[in-house]
């Protein structure tokens, strides 16, 4: 892993990821690589990329000691990197900030995103805002019923929110619309894809954006405890508040890097969505990956209590790490998850989102059987805030 | 010679073009494609166009969404659509028939197992849709070796090394996709495709196929005035859905068969 300098040109991540597109969507795709090949390597841009993140996300998001947590589970210390606190609550600004910079650098008046839970849809709307660009947001109309009230936020946004009725009416239906809209619409749209998934250069060019949460903690974790962390775990659908810290942690492998998928009601129930758990490789979006599938290579359903973890496949990246045996994937289900979920709100006063209860449900784990001295540093990527229905409800309470 | 350069040369001495009509296997029911893909060669089909159902048919419009998922639900997978051709050929031993769908069901199967059960059924082409020429080298050198053609799309964006690059690649047909979009969504301009032909016709000798908005015999007609094949698959698709199982196939019959008597007009 020192020469760690994935993908290859053509979107490459060993065996995974690749472009598996139609010829339609062929040519918007090598206009888009080029375009961030030359943005990424130009010091104004990169300036104004982390302007923004400074000055409007709020970066850098600060690391976390929960000491009255660590001592209750009596093992390792627990950190938790604050993406919580990001401008509209969660890690997906990072990446809709350069993705939408990136567009107006291509002269693109109008964007485009798909959404599941709506923090991306939210995101991508409240940067089309501070752009000034028209923003269509393509989801599944079974979520759309789950999150009335991120679907209320876009639109107060200026967003124009598009239900979705095929297929099984949630996220990955919700990408495949946005991808026949960019197909049809491709001179004057810009596709902001919310995750490292998806066909070359978005597995890439999502990880370079979020990467930021990586490159300020091995920062900010030198200057708390003066050394790296022992472990990082975070939560995995698509992968990209994992890939963003994990990325700059590549090449240091003392430092364990864990990814937690959804188990759902557990993985031998079926109904999960721990694509490298439980997966195997295919093609879907554009990219090979780890796929929840059927016999016929059919997508199959997924579950979990957080509508974000809700995907049936995850970044190649992703899946490269784990043939590599660089990182490791567990999983945690709806139960522990809602668990940590409620722990962490009592013990610590934060209230995180579901799918970051994940990686806290994992931490929770492993942290009570390390030694005092060990440092975890768990990414906390959103804030639950859009999660109170979703539990009330799990606990019987009507709001 | 294949069965599809074969019917292309047939075509070209007899001054004709080729009608190329498009299903999805298993739409309506199980039972409908076999005497579906009978009827189309009744009403003049030169090759034959199966839609193998998939679940995230990302390059498709509404109408073949629709007919995946109708497909699906009838529980066809690409086994069952293999299975479909060896039947057809029990009685068709002459009409080329080409496979379309996306890589993952063909993956699944796994690439060797495909390419050899398609042999044995009698398939003559597939197209691949989410496979670029890029990513399916050993795939399209499993097929050349097995003499099933390799049929890639070209589109308006297509650059001329895209073009080259396929032209390289692709055997069979080129399946020239008339408009930027889905399948079926908006009428073909055929002024448009008139002036991007020339690139296609510079790069590759192989017979040139027009698909994606043909609806009727007039625009049939002037498409093939430019094109060496016409390819009709959502007016069909669309047909079949209103007409149900029990009378798609005279509906589809009626259907092309003025678009037939245009092209030989």
């Amino acid at each position: 892993m020192q020469m760690y300098d994935l993908p290859d040109p053509r979107g490459h991540f060993g065996p995974y990821g690749g472009v598996f597109v139609a010829e339609t969507l062929s040519h918007a795709l090598d206009e888009l690589r080029d375009a961030y090949e030359r943005c990424r390597r130009d010091a104004a841009f990169m300036a104004e990329f982390h302007y923004e993140l400074k000055h409007y996300v709020g970066r850098p998001s600060p690391v976390y000691h929960a000491k009255r947590w660590s001592a209750a589970l009596g093992g390792a210390q627990i950190f938790l990197k604050r993406e919580d606190l990001n401008h509209t609550g969660a890690h997906k600004i990072n990446n809709t900030i350069g993705q939408a910079l990136l567009a107006r650098h291509m002269g693109k008046k109008r964007v485009i995103a798909e959404t599941g839970a709506g923090m991306h849809g939210v995101a991508a709307a409240t940067v089309a805002a501070r752009f000034g660009m028209k923003c269509v947001v393509y989801m599944g109309s079974e979520d759309i019923k789950r999150q009335a009230q991120n679907v209320y936020r876009m639109k107060l946004l200026g967003a124009e929110v598009v239900p979705v009725e095929s297929g099984s009416k949630t996220l990955k239906d919700a990408l495949n619309e946005a991808m026949r809209d960019w197909v049809t619409n491709v001179e004057d749209t810009f596709y902001i894809l919310g995750t490292v998934a998806g066909p070359h250069p978005y597995p890439m060019m999502v990880r370079d954006f979020q990467s930021v949460i990586g490159e300020e903690c091995k920062l900010q974790m030198p200057e708390m405890i003066g050394r790296q962390p022992d472990a990082v775990i975070a939560c995995v659908g698509g992968g990209s508040n994992a890939m963003g810290i994990f990325y700059p942690y590549i090449k240091d492998e003392k430092v364990r890097l864990i990814g937690v998928e959804a188990a759902g009601e557990g993985l031998a129930s079926g109904k999960h969505a721990a694509s490298l758990c439980a997966g195997t490789p295919g093609v879907l979006h554009g990219n090979r990956t780890y796929l929840l599938q059927d016999a016929n290579g059919q997508i199959t359903e997924t579950h979990s209590v957080s509508a974000g973890l809700d995907y049936p496949g995850v970044g190649p990246e992703h899946a490269w790490l784990k043939d590599q045996h660089r990182a490791e994937y567990v999983a945690i289900t709806d139960d522990e998850a809602l668990k940590a979920f409620s722990d962490l709100c009592r013990l610590e006063g934060i209230i995180p989102a579901l799918e970051s209860a994940h990686a806290v449900a994992y931490a929770v784990k492993i942290a009570p059987s390390m030694p005092k001295e060990k440092a975890l540093l768990v990414n906390l990527s959103g804030r639950g805030d859009k999660d109170m229905q979703t539990v009330a409800e799990r606990m019987g309470i009507k709001l | 010679m294949s069965r599809i350069a074969g019917r292309f040369a047939e075509l070209k001495a007899a001054g004709r073009k080729a009608l190329i009509p498009y299903v999805t296997a298993g739409d309506p029911l199980k039972a409908s494609t076999v005497p579906l893909l009978h009827g189309m060669v009744e009403a003049g089909s030169d090759i034959l166009e199966i839609g193998v159902p998939f679940s995230d048919p990302m390059a498709d419009g509404p109408a073949i969404q629709r007919a995946s998922e109708r497909a699906l639900k009838n529980g066809i997978g690409l086994s069952d659509v293999l299975g479909f051709v060896k039947t057809f050929r029990e009685k068709d031993n002459l009409t080329p028939v080409v496979l379309m769908g996306y890589a993952n069901p063909i993956e699944a199967m796994g690439v060797e197992k495909f390419v050899a059960a398609a042999k044995v059924a009698g398939v003559d082409g597939v197209i691949v849709v989410d496979y670029p020429p890029e990513e399916c080298g050993p795939f399209a050198d499993l097929c050349g070796k097995a003499g099933i053609d390799c049929i890639f799309l070209l589109a308006p964006t297509s650059t001329d090394a895209r073009i080259r690059e396929v032209a390289r690649a692709g055997t069979g047909y080129l399946y020239y996709v008339s408009l930027k979009g889905v399948t079926g969504v908006k009428s073909v301009d055929v002024a448009e495709v008139a002036a991007q032909l020339p690139r296609l016709r510079a790069a590759s000798k192989l017979p040139i196929g027009v698909g994606f908005g043909i609806r009727d015999a007039e625009s049939a007609l002037a498409i093939s005035k430019i094109a060496d094949a016409v390819i009709i698959g959502t007016r069909i698709v669309q047909e079949i859905e209103s007409a149900g199982a029990e009378h798609a196939v005279a509906r589809v019959k009626a259907l092309l068969a003025p678009i037939r008597k245009a092209l030989d007009s």
